[in-house]
């Protein structure tokens, strides 16, 4: 079954001119993990604030959990969680505030809204910073604790919109382990973010959008594949430069590139770490030591330009009527 | 309907736990009207001549408390600037709550901050001489009326805090449209001094009819006003529950519109 469903969603701003959606389309199946993944001002944001009934688009039609967006927002909202951008709290509250407050709000009693906030504050290790002022927490905590205001009643269908951008990597890497925790308790998660390597990490299946629409979907190795997979880096003494693009050629079967300045050696790979282990094979059978051997991933910059053919500008903030822009602090 | 009225609860709530975590904006809330009593009452008091028992002070505090009130405009708007910025209002609003809640537990909150002010700089008033000599009814009415004519104001503040969704520039608007209404009026010296056509804005302006309101319910004798004698001077009471249900019937609707969509 598919949990969400997103049918040629068109809104654009400032009377037509700049179109935040252009006609996408996406699918989500039950219980699955699809990243959105897109520039600044691809439109990710406003997906997900239409599909969690915060934006009402000028055309298209969309379902989350079967309920119809546009029709039964009310029913919408009871079965989905939202965690934003930028972390929604009552800064002036506690973490134990707000929790008890967002579980009131769904409409949980006193004593379930309190049992609630100990086991997800308990889960997400922020029971010690219980008592504290959310402006005290640094950002990965106001972040899982932002995760948890919207897990208060195990919603159906989840919308993260780029939950790790701005955090620190330790920040970053809690958030991963939170997420995944939550992807084995199977809810279906809409997951935004402007990293491959996060979407490679945690979602099923990716879409990558630009300017309003979808421009490719599949699943991580599908989109790296079409970029043109992985390349074999290493980096050797001057004097070595030549074998061993000899033997990387070998491996490769392409013509390697090289840069001499820098001694670095270059060539595609199909099978990555199986070609990796085979280069370093023979370069030790050779006598030569590389410096430093890697495989390079294919990075978001990678896959813009081959699917678009430009550049992943940063376009102005159009997403939500430039509301965002003024967010930042 | 039983939820909605829970629901909105739970929002004002929220301001009253704010109000106890950071207790300093309820102090600083309250020491700037105390520090006006004081300035007013020994700053004009020895130079305007009242002409009343008691002297300028038994003037002053219905101006002051009028003015006062007249700012939780300023702390709707403010506030719900801030919620929108920081994108509370959006995660208020992907909830199954009544989309009245927010801005209805807002105006409520708003109003129960009033409550602590108003004790705060009626203690003040007392120390420096305001005596009101109405009896123990009217000067309950007389509070009683201030907390209604802050809370129809502060309906004016939600339409301002979700329209321009910046605390500052929230704050700035307010202080430049509220300041000129509540100096442009009865609430501090006659009117007498103005120009004719000033004293009939002055006399039909709601903080007028408000602070001759209750001056008249806090027994003192309105001399700063109906210099001009028009309607709204010689009905104050009146005249001011006209202007509250003016203020809620129009500003309400149109602002729980404006949350509802408020990001389209």
């Amino acid at each position: 079954m598919k949990s969400i469903i997103a049918q040629n969603l068109v809104k654009t701003y400032d009377k037509g001119t700049v179109k935040a959606l252009d006609g996408l389309s996406l699918e989500v199946e039950e219980g699955t993990v699809l990243g959105l993944l897109g520039p600044n001002g691809a439109g990710k944001t406003t997906t997900v604030r239409v599909l969690a009934t915060l934006l009402t688009p000028d055309s298209g039609s969309a379902t989350v959990a079967g309920i119809d967006v546009l029709k039964h927002p009310d029913e919408v909202r009871k079965v989905i969680g939202l965690s934003g951008q930028y972390a929604a709290l009552d800064e002036t509250l506690t973490g134990w505030d707000n929790l008890t407050m967002f579980g009131r709000l769904y409409h949980l009693n006193s004593a379930a809204s309190k049992k609630r906030a100990e086991e997800l504050l308990e889960k997400f290790s922020l029971t010690d910073a219980a008592k504290r002022p959310i402006r005290t927490y640094s950002g990965g905590m106001r972040r899982r604790l932002d995760l948890a205001a919207s897990l208060i009643v195990k919603p159906k269908v989840l919308f993260l919109d780029e939950p790790t951008t701005g955090l620190d990597p330790r920040g970053r890497m809690e958030m991963w382990g939170v997420i995944d925790e939550l992807v084995k308790g199977g809810v279906t998660l809409l997951l935004t973010t402007q990293y491959l390597e996060e979407a490679d990490h945690l979602a099923d299946s990716i879409a990558v959008i630009d300017t309003g629409k979808v421009i490719a979907r599949g699943t991580a190795d599908e989109l790296k594949n079409q970029v043109g997979g992985e390349r074999l880096e290493i980096t050797v003494e001057v004097n070595q430069i030549a074998e061993a693009t000899k033997l990387v050629e070998q491996v490769s079967g392409a013509t390697p590139t090289v840069d001499a300045g820098i001694r670095k050696i270059s060539a595609p790979v199909s099978n990555g770490s199986a070609s990796l282990i085979q280069v370093l094979r023979l370069l030790d059978d050779a006598k030569i030591h590389p410096l430093d051997i890697g495989l390079k991933r294919p990075s978001l910059d990678d896959v813009f330009i081959s699917l678009t053919g430009h550049v992943a500008e940063v376009v102005s903030e159009v997403e939500a009527g430039g509301k965002n822009a003024t967010k930042r602090k | 309907m039983l939820q909605s009225v829970s629901d909105f609860l739970v929002i004002t709530k929220r301001q009253l736990l704010q109000m106890i975590r950071i207790p300093e904006v309820l102090i600083f809330a309250t020491i700037q009207p105390a520090m006006f009593v004081l300035l007013f009452r020994y700053v004009f008091g020895g130079a305007i001549d009242s002409g009343v028992d008691g002297g300028y002070v038994q003037l002053l505090m219905p101006g002051i408390f009028v003015q006062t009130v007249a700012f939780t405009l300023a702390a709707t708007a403010v506030g719900l600037a801030a919620d929108m910025q920081k994108g509370l209002i959006d995660r208020f609003r992907s909830l199954p709550i009544s989309r009245s809640a927010v801005v209805i537990g807002r105006t409520v909150g708003d109003t129960l901050q009033n409550v602590v002010t108003l004790v705060v700089m009626g203690l003040v008033g007392f120390l420096v001489g305001w005596r009101p000599s109405s009896g123990p009814v009217k000067i309950f009415l007389g509070f009683l009326f201030l907390l209604a004519f802050g809370y129809s104001m502060s309906w004016i503040g939600v339409l301002i805090g979700l329209s321009v969704r910046e605390e500052r520039v929230a704050q700035n608007l307010v202080f430049m449209t509220v300041f000129p209404l509540t100096f442009l009026s009865n609430a501090f010296a006659p009117t007498t001094g103005m120009p004719k056509i000033l004293q009939y804005f002055a006399e039909w302006n709601p903080v007028s009819t408000m602070v001759a309101a209750c001056r008249e319910l806090f027994g003192t004798e309105n001399i700063f006003g109906a210099t001009a004698n028009s309607w709204p001077s010689q009905n104050p009471i009146l005249m001011s529950l006209i202007y509250m249900v003016l203020l809620v019937a129009i500003f309400a609707p149109i602002s729980v519109r404006k949350y509802v969509r408020v990001s389209k």
